[in-house]
């Protein structure tokens, strides 16, 4: 069972995390009383959705501790423009605004950049970047190619969006073979819409 | 396995453990030679490997510092990590993806062959493939490569059968699951390939050949070998003769050690060995050891390479099984009608998701590239691995202002493609997408060259002293007790993946250290 690997929402939450094993609960709703940090980002994932069935709870938050609630949905914005996919849900986006916010917690220097790139993207979409059309955003970002800001939050996408298991999920990539035996009995070879190799260019794989 | 004490003096210490270093540790131990292993990195197993691309390149690659310059694109988009390889017992043999080809004849005389080549510092090698045969033989037995001593390819996947359509539809003949010296049926004591998908990342079944779970065991079997993994080594030190004695390296708890040696061999890849010889510059020896000919780290060479993705209207899934899984022979030949001289490789690849959005066009962003993303499962992929020019100017050199955790200078990767690099690539770029155009591709994109898997030439073979650093068996020149025994040693890269080149070189040379230690010449 593969789990969201968001931190835990409630505490009783973090040893399921540990062992790779998250049981489906039932949560009414997110318990805000453990939820303590600077900002909270949260949001629901379709249901029905190949991720609900994947995740312990259709509601997702994460908590950040350095920026502020809509500081980080600026990140998960730009991180759209960025990196737009309709597949991945708001969930992925708030692992980079998680991420960043993490790398700017005892980091002066990081928190103030991030900032200050934050808030010149608002500045630029006169007030509010997220609310901002799709037009607006990519001619704001693209503006901002090359600068320290830019170079951070897209470098910071490459693992955000894409090492996690709802992204493995959602394009379609197992993650580790290992565990399943490979690939030898599981469709390495099932590709059907072009001729078959010759024995000699591919002999048949030996199954003992 | 052997305990060597640091005052022995009859030892041969090699550093490094990889396809050089391990495999020649192994012939000798065979032969009742003493040998001490000194390896930077620590020792992993199958058991300790993970299908997780970064927690595996965080466990394998070596990522101490180094630095880049040149116009290369690596230098832009990777500007502190020139090159793909591992620090780890085995080296770059548990990363390596398995393709075992022998040279052609005419690669090991190019100089004569192509000519003068502006702006390329050619040289014929010192031996020829008729000399290297007998020991390409016997690695291929060693490393249990498919399609030689009577053992079956291995079966093509998905991404193979994509490459394999497209290029039987444009008229190439020679494509095939390859040379892999990976185990299509068990042999000498692991398993078949389970496809697993994950060879970059250490092969957890152990059917790939890497020296960490073959010459390596089998050398510590014989009672001779004393293996240090986390044994990083500073410096060479000699006499006053001249002749090498011993290593100065940090052990694993960062004491500073010294252990003689009565031989010394280098195998730290392409970027550390030059290092270590400019690293331990003396008196004597004001250029660094065994430069009197000031090549040691000139004419690095990283293969002409890059990749064609493809995305199909239906799914490929190119992630399942071997990541080689196949190749295409037919531009490997002398051609110069091409207008370039050389040849290159095409060979399959493959990324796990986590890699792929960086490697496909590092930098790059927006729709367009998300597009790539969305179509990850429809997508086929080719390495393209050619010969590139050798250049003086692309060299290792030590980088003062930046020092690793020990005090030392940094090496600095310096490389700029030359002329014939790039019409190469956009030759093969061009192939690889009507490759796949062919196969019914609705999108191809041109991947620019990953961190250099392939390092090589920085101590280059010559029959002269004044063209290279080391004679035809690897011995430097300067120095008779000082060896070079990895890719450093390629007088020129050919179209090949390298790997089965440096184990062929590394039996022979190690009957050349054995022969010469029973006459006492060293």
């Amino acid at each position: 069972m593969k789990t969201i690997p968001i931190q835990a929402v409630t505490p009783e939450f973090s040893e399921c995390e540990e062992s790779g094993v998250v049981p489906k609960q039932n949560l009414p709703l997110v318990r805000r009383e453990f939820l303590k940090g600077s900002g909270i980002l949260m949001g629901t994932l379709a249901t029905g959705s190949i991720l609900a069935g994947l995740a312990p709870s259709p509601v997702w938050a994460v908590e950040l501790k350095t920026l502020t609630k809509a500081e980080g949905q600026t990140l998960m914005a730009m991180g759209r423009v960025l990196y737009p996919h309709k597949k991945l849900p708001d969930a992925v986006y708030a692992i980079l605004a998680k991420d960043l916010d993490g790398s700017a917690a005892g980091d002066a220097g990081a928190a103030s950049m991030l900032r200050q790139g934050i808030s010149n993207l608002n500045a630029l979409a006169g007030g509010n970047f997220a609310k901002a059309k799709a037009d607006k955003q990519l001619a704001i970002v693209k503006g901002m190619e090359g600068s320290g800001f830019f170079n951070t939050v897209r470098g910071q996408c490459m693992s955000s969006l894409y090492n996690n298991d709802m992204a493995f999920a959602a394009f379609g990539f197992p993650g580790s073979a290992w565990e399943k035996g490979g690939y030898i009995t599981r469709g390495f070879q099932d590709l059907k819409w072009l001729p078959a190799p010759s024995k000699e260019a591919s002999p048949p794989a030996y199954l003992g | 396995m052997a305990s060597i004490a640091f005052n022995d003096d009859s030892a041969v210490v090699i550093i490094g453990s990889g396809a050089g270093g391990g495999t020649l540790a192994n012939e000798l131990c065979q032969k009742g030679i003493k040998v001490v292993v000194l390896e930077a990195g620590a020792r992993q197993s199958p058991q300790s490997f993970v299908n997780d691309e970064w927690k595996s390149f965080s466990q394998l690659a070596w990522l101490d510092p180094r630095t880049t310059s040149g116009t290369w694109r690596v230098a832009k988009d990777f500007s502190g990590l020139p090159a793909w390889i591992c620090k780890t017992v085995g080296g770059s043999t548990t990363h390596w993806a398995g393709a075992s080809l022998r040279f052609q004849e005419h690669e090991f005389r190019v100089k004569t062959v192509y000519g003068d080549i502006k702006g390329a510092n050619l040289l014929d090698w010192p031996i020829t493939l008729s000399e290297l045969e007998p020991y390409y033989a016997k690695a291929e037995n060693k490393m249990g490569v498919t399609r030689t001593n009577g053992i079956p390819g291995l079966p093509g996947n998905n991404n193979f059968k994509v490459m394999h359509a497209g290029a039987k539809k444009l008229g190439y003949k020679e494509v095939h699951t390859g040379n892999m010296a990976i185990n299509s049926q068990p042999r000498d004591g692991r398993g078949r390939c389970m496809q697993l998908g994950f060879c970059f990342q250490g092969c957890k079944s152990g059917a790939k050949w890497s020296t960490l779970y073959t010459e390596i065991p089998k050398a510590e079997a014989t009672g001779n070998l004393d293996l240090r993994p986390e044994a990083h080594v500073t410096r060479i030190e000699h006499n006053e003769k001249g002749l090498v004695t011993g290593v100065v390296y940090f052990d694993k708890d960062g004491k500073e050690q010294r252990q003689k040696a009565r031989v010394v061999c280098v195998a730290g890849n392409s970027i550390e060995t030059p290092r270590l010889l400019l690293l331990s510059a003396s008196n004597m020896f004001k250029d660094g050891l065994a430069n009197s000919s000031g090549q040691v780290g000139r004419n690095y060479m990283r293969h002409m390479t890059g990749s064609v993705y493809a995305a199909f209207k239906d799914p490929v899934h190119m992630y399942r099984g071997t990541t080689m899984a196949g190749i295409i022979r037919d531009e490997s030949f002398f051609n110069p009608k091409r207008g370039f001289v050389g040849g290159y490789e095409m060979e399959t690849v493959s990324l796990g998701l986590a890699f792929m959005p960086a490697f496909l066009d590092p930098g790059a962003w927006g729709a367009d590239y998300a597009w790539w993303m969305d179509h990850y499962t429809n997508l086929a992929g080719m390495w393209l691995v050619g010969e590139d020019m050798p250049r003086e100017t692309n060299r290792i050199t030590l980088n003062t202002n930046v020092k690793d955790k020990w005090g030392s200078p940094v090496a600095n990767v310096h490389y700029d493609d030359h002329e014939n690099d790039i019409v190469m690539r956009n030759h093969a770029f061009t192939q690889g997408e009507r490759i796949y155009q062919a196969a019914g591709a609705i999108k191809t994109y041109r991947t620019p060259p990953y961190p250099s898997t392939h390092n090589l030439g920085t101590c280059r073979l010559s029959a002269k002293a004044s063209d290279g650093v080391a004679n035809k068996w690897g011995q430097t020149h300067d120095i008779d007790n000082l060896f070079i025994s990895d890719g450093s040693q390629f007088t020129t890269g050919a179209a090949e993946n390298p790997t089965l080149t440096i184990v062929s070189l590394a039996i022979r040379q190690a009957d050349y250290i054995a022969k010469q230690m029973t006459e006492k010449a060293i």
